[in-house]
């Protein structure tokens, strides 16, 4: 049975493909008529190619649990795109800009004089027990002012096709790389769309990261020495750091490759020593610097921290710029944005309840079942509970840990995700999915064109990450008006 | 651009499994025909394959006859072999992976598919009959990331690197070569074995692929001096120890800081060239070559420390 639109029902839903049953949105059309042509055979070559495609190009994650030896994972693939129209685009990438551009502001306001605090904006107690916030950055002027360089907003549409944002995540958001590899193997599988649609290219992305990380350096004239610091092998998003390295032309380096001398930062080169200007890190603060931060740590170079505040070397992101992306800060985002820019936001938060606030934290117990529990401080859907799927256990379990420590938890109500028409054998069904666009921040505010979509591929599941059964699919941002 | 000494590193070792992987399926290639051509009486089996490797402690731990069967899964899929061809495909690949914003993504995904298609086929490496197949497109991958790399990647210094782990893993595998099969050659045997004990020499020859060059050079009849001179002395081979050497002073010419490790490498070539071939039997021939191996962990020793 191949692609039959007739018989994929929209229901109550948004899907990103169809307006309803058998009806393709405008920018899809050229699209579902492609698919409705494939034969069996046809889609069953396509799927062959596309593997084949992304083995032989070695895309790959990390998955902690995985036994020894088999390190690599194939990053699970669905060919059939997500598509936005531009004209919808344009109005979520302003929104992002102001977003980041707010947050920004918000760090750099919290390292020096805490206006928003002492205007009872932003809570002080809030500010007391964050996880993120680092003392040891107080005081310290960033190049620019800007703290989050690379952020990556995870954004998803509820029922009536709004896009909410779900979380901003300002410390090492990954996933960008898996956003260009798509599209290499879409433009390997379907050259002939790629004619006939105006889609906006992704592939400048490397090219403008290189130009916001180039722009901190702290010799400005001399041609800067970037480099982009990994964990290591082991980590879930190495390919991802030696993929970004590569397409910027920076040296892919380790903490044991960096020393630190009169707080200067070199690397170990068969020549001897060499100076680095900017340092693109991919390691959590915490491990950065053994003397500032854990001092067990491996991974990290000893005297970083003095070199970054002695201003001998950037940092993106700069360290402490976490304390935005906290799930209870969150929440206050439409406030930040107000508070300094003096806008409504553009794009909306999903509805959060505070468990810190007695009256939401009664709300959220007495209505569990129906909830999207997160820890603050979690990432990559670890240690979160979806009510509605969750079993009785499981609630009370989560409700006790909401009551031992409110501060560290939010609560969504359940949005209905959007789906989209995603493989399956050889028909099509929906499966839910998100969006991750990554936003650059330096001299300019850049936002890819779409971004990473991750898609659901268990049936009716909404956990998208790559660490648990989630895949992806290239985002077309395709100009309706073009054509 | 400035080399990371942990990237030269790697550039350096990924080229060695990748020339040890060759050599590995060459050397079992050249194995199975010898057999063939041998009669029954004078089969010498494939324990003199373990013995190249100098893994014969670690072989019996695991195997218990060095039968046919045994030998090619040790030498080919058996991953807790480090040296065995899997094996080394494993850390060629995994040293790659780590370079991969220095090494042509071509190169890379040549890397990755050979790694994946010895694996996914390693099991018909037993029946002779596929298994000239496997191990001729194991050669055949090694050869064409080496020529991807000779094509598309830029001769700089972790070029350099690149030709030093390949040459010294070569001129290393000639060593062991001409070893353990000389060790078999005793000058002594019966008359009547002569025409087998030429053809052992031929089989020398064919394990480095150095018949063919060999012909063309020396005209005669095969015979023990020429063909250790050939291997050992040869300078425009490039198997040949001599010319592995000289690769390396070349690319030790081009690189910073490399005295020292070229006042040792020109110790071993001048060793080398002294040596009387013609006047050694095998016990000296034997100790010869321990020399000679000697030098190439020195060798391996000290670029390690001066770069990486």
């Amino acid at each position: 049975m191949a692609i039959r639109w007739g018989s994929y029902k929209v229901k109550n839903l948004y899907d990103e493909l169809l307006r309803v049953t058998g009806r393709p949105r405008p920018a899809a059309q050229t699209l579902c008529s492609y698919l409705r042509a494939l034969k069996d055979g046809d889609i069953e070559e396509y799927k062959v190619a596309a593997e084949s495609a992304i083995h032989v190009m070695g895309v790959t994650f990390t998955v902690y649990s995985e036994e020894e030896g088999s390190i690599d994972r194939v990053w699970p693939f669905d060919m059939i795109p997500r598509i936005i129209d531009r004209r919808e685009w344009l109005q979520v990438e302003a929104g992002l800009k102001q977003r980041v551009q707010a947050l920004n502001l918000f760090i750099d306001d919290l390292y020096h004089q805490q206006r928003i605090v002492k205007d009872g904006v932003f809570p002080a107690e809030l500010l007391e027990d964050s996880r993120n916030f680092r003392p040891e950055c107080v005081n310290v002027d960033a190049p620019l002012g800007i703290w989050a360089h690379i952020c990556g907003s995870d954004l998803v549409r509820d029922k009536d096709g709004t896009f909410y944002v779900l979380e901003d995540n300002l410390r090492v958001p990954s996933g960008v790389s898996y956003m260009l590899e798509n599209r290499l193997v879409m433009k390997r599988l379907f050259p002939e769309m790629f004619e006939q649609n105006s889609i906006l290219p992704v592939d400048d992305y490397p090219s403008q990261l290189y130009d916001t990380l180039a722009a901190l350096s702290p010799r400005p004239g001399d041609q800067p020495e970037i480099v982009v610091l990994t964990p290591g092998i082991y980590n879930s998003a190495y390919f991802e750091h030696a993929y970004l390295a590569q397409q910027m032309g920076a040296e892919l380096v380790e903490g044991s490759d960096l020393t630190v001398e009169n707080d200067v930062v070199y690397m170990r080169t068969i020549e001897g020593l060499t100076r680095v200007d900017v340092i693109y890190r991919r390691i959590d603060d915490l491990f950065l610097d053994p003397e500032v931060f854990n001092s067990d740590s491996l991974l990290g170079v000893p005297g970083l921290m003095r070199a970054w505040k002695s201003g001998k070397v950037a940092l993106a992101n700069a360290p402490g710029a976490g304390v935005a992306d906290d799930k209870v800060v969150y929440a206050f985002v439409p406030e930040i944005i107000k508070y300094y820019l003096d806008q409504d936001a553009i794009l909306p938060n999903v509805p959060t309840y505070k468990c810190i606030n007695k009256l939401e934290r009664q709300h959220v117990v007495e209505n569990i079942h129906a909830m999207v529990v997160k820890p603050a401080n979690e990432s990559g859907g670890y240690g979160m509970l979806i009510g509605p799927q969750a079993s009785k256990d499981e609630r009370e379990k989560f409700v006790r840990l909401i009551r031992r420590d409110p501060r560290n938890y939010v609560a969504q109500p359940m949005l209905t995700l959007s789906t989209a028409p995603t493989l399956v054998d050889h028909h099509v069904e929906p499966r839910h999915l998100d969006l991750r666009p990554f936003i650059l921040s330096g001299e300019q505010t850049s936002v890819t064109s779409g971004g990473l979509t991750r898609v659901a591929l268990r049936k009716g599941s909404t956990v998208v990450n790559s660490s648990q059964g989630g895949g992806s699919k290239d985002t077309w941002i395709v100009d309706t008006e073009a054509t | 651009m400035t080399m990371l000494s942990s990237v030269a590193s790697r550039i350096y070792w990924m080229a060695r499994y990748l020339e040890r992987a060759e050599n590995t399926a060459r050397l079992i290639n050249v194995n199975t025909h010898l057999l063939l051509d041998l009669p029954r009486r004078v089969r010498l089996g494939w324990e003199p394959i373990i013995d190249i490797s100098s893994s014969r402690d670690y072989f019996y731990n695991l195997y218990e006859d060095a039968d046919e069967r045994s030998v090619i899964r040790f030498m080919v899929s058996d991953t807790r072999n480090p040296d065995s061809i899997l094996s080394a495909l494993n850390k060629a690949r995994e040293n790659t992976r780590t370079i991969r914003d220095i090494i042509p993504r071509e190169a890379w995904e040549q890397v990755n598919t050979l790694h994946l298609n010895s694996k996914t086929n390693a099991r018909s490496v037993v029946t002779q009959r596929h298994r000239y197949d496997y191990l001729h497109s194991v050669i055949l991958g090694v050869q064409t990331i080496s020529g991807m790399l000779a094509g598309t990647m830029t001769h700089d210094e972790g070029y350099d690197f690149l030709r030093m782990g390949r040459n010294l893993e070569r001129a290393d595998m000639t060593t062991r070569i001409i070893d353990v099969r000389s060790a078999s050659l005793l000058p002594d045997m019966p008359e009547d074995l002569t025409p087998f004990e030429n053809l052992q020499w031929v089989s020398v020859l064919k394990s480095l692929t150095a018949y063919q060059m060999y012909r063309r050079e020396v005209h005669q009849r095969i015979r023990r001096t020429d063909v250790l001179r050939f291997l050992l002395l040869q300078e425009n081979f490039p198997r040949s120890f001599y010319h592995g050497l000289c690769q390396v002073g070349n690319c030790l010419g081009n690189l910073p800081r490399s005295n020292k490790v070229l006042r040792i490498l020109t110790q071993l070539q001048k060793k080398l060239l002294r040596a009387k071939l013609q006047e050694f039997d095998q016990e000296k021939l034997h100790t010869f070559i321990d020399e000679l191996q000697l030098g190439i962990i020195k060798i391996n020793d000290s670029i390690s420390k001066n770069y990486f």
